[in-house]
């Protein structure tokens, strides 16, 4: 790339975002009971096995019909106010922000992809020079190359495990045993 | 000083490392996803209804002025090809002039400003073009080492148009004696990379009898399905 396109670098997301990033709802992403909702939920755990208790966790997935435009909505500001107002209740944007909380744990609520069987995840905290990518696998599909691709213990640390009814298990760890699988896109798109 | 014929010592890095980094950054390395399906090739999108006209003029959150020098912050966001990146959401965060955030755990003992909250967002517009008013955010100290200040900074989060081109990011004053010895900042080891954290005073965008301005381009990193359409790869 040229000097003038060259990217801007990361940096750490710092401990002090939380009146600026997380909202009212951001992980209510599913519309109000809608009776497809599932739960997806865990804990952010550092290198010494310590819970991560400022982390924000993003999430981005295609709509139950597979469609992956997203939608305008999931960090709706009150203009009267200008406080967060919540999600509209009906919109599934697609998108999901939670901060982990003093426990290191995080919870969203929202409806199962259409077309792939995972949730994508960005991951930011403290401590981290730029975010970390994963995928939530809610079931295993035979045609999936990423999953393919990796060794059974590898595997295992992306596949959230069945709470029923309608809730999933997944914790992210960030460094040594059984450290999560981090995905970088650099390729992707290239055919 | 007296002269000694002693070898001079490698000097020592100038700056202590980052280390909250140590049990947070993962030891094995990144696994590559090739699939021009992947999900990640695009991303969330946001709307009005996800701000407020006045979310990008900090200093108007509170019924009064908060304290310190008004400035005004604005660049244009595009991606590696140098395309705008329209209509994604911009986010703000930073401390006070005094250095203080408004955050409970934020215990350094400086004032805290009843008029400022130090959170701002907006839209980029057809050009990329995002813009804040806001007040130059102090130094602040830190426990990374003795005597650790971090220099000031504006915390600055960006959507592009795919999730794989998200970034947080700080950008810098120009001519902060600070930027020489912050382990946040020197932990983007290639020196060229470092300076584009930092803005440019714009003597253009000062505003007279009201604000100095600052001019602060970004690029967002990453591959999106719209970039290597284009490219016809
Ligand atoms: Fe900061």
């Amino acid at each position: 790339m040229t000097a003038p396109h060259a990217p801007t670098p990361s940096q750490t997301i710092g401990p002090f975002h939380g009146h600026a990033l997380p909202v009212v709802d951001g992980g209510a992403i599913a519309p109000v009971a809608h009776p497809e909702t599932i739960t997806v939920h865990g804990y952010v755990y550092d290198g010494a096995g310590e819970p991560v208790p400022d982390a924000l966790v993003e999430i981005w997935q295609p709509a139950p019909d597979g469609s992956r435009t997203g939608a305008p909505g999931s960090l709706r500001r009150d203009p009267v106010t200008g406080r967060a107002a919540g999600r509209d209740g009906v919109t599934f944007t697609g998108f999901g922000r939670v901060a982990t909380d003093a426990d290191g744990r995080w919870a969203v609520r929202t409806l199962p992809p259409g077309g792939v069987p995972y949730l994508s995840v960005a991951l930011f905290a403290r401590g981290l020079l730029r975010h970390l990518y994963t995928r939530v696998y809610l079931w295993e599909e035979p045609g999936d190359t990423l999953l393919a691709s990796l060794a059974a213990d590898r595997r295992a640390t992306l596949l959230a495990r069945p709470e029923p009814p309608r809730t999933y298990r997944f914790d992210l760890r960030l460094q040594g045993a059984g450290e999560t699988v981090f995905l970088e896109f650099s390729g992707a798109g290239r055919p | 000083m007296t002269r000694t014929t002693a070898p001079v010592p490698p000097r020592p890095r100038s700056c202590p490392p980052y280390r909250g980094t140590r049990y947070r950054t993962p030891a094995r390395p990144l696994v590559a996803v090739q699939d021009p399906e992947a999900v990640e090739l695009t991303g969330p999108v946001f709307g009005a209804a996800d701000i407020t006209p006045l979310d990008h003029d900090l200093t108007r959150q509170h019924t009064g002025e908060p304290i310190g020098e008004r400035i005004t912050v604005t660049g244009r966001v595009r991606d590696r090809r140098g395309h705008p990146v329209r209509g994604q959401l911009v986010e703000l965060w930073q401390a006070n002039a005094a250095g203080r955030y408004a955050h409970r755990l934020d215990q350094h003992l400086a004032p805290l400003d009843p008029n400022f909250t130090g959170c701002g967002r907006c839209l980029t517009d057809d050009e990329g073009r995002y813009a804040f008013t806001t007040v130059r955010p102090g130094a602040y100290p830190w426990r990374n080492h003795v005597n650790a200040w971090r220099p000031a900074h504006l915390h600055f989060s960006f959507f592009g148009t795919a999730f794989t081109q998200r970034l947080v990011t700080q950008m810098y004053f120009p001519g902060d004696p600070l930027l020489a010895l912050d382990p946040v900042l020197l932990s983007v080891t290639d020196e060229a990379a470092r300076a584009r954290l930092v803005a440019a005073y714009a003597h253009d965008l000062s505003v007279p009898e009201w604000s100095l301005g600052y001019r602060w381009d970004v690029v967002l990193d990453g591959p999106c399905a719209t970039l290597f359409e284009e490219d016809g790869r």
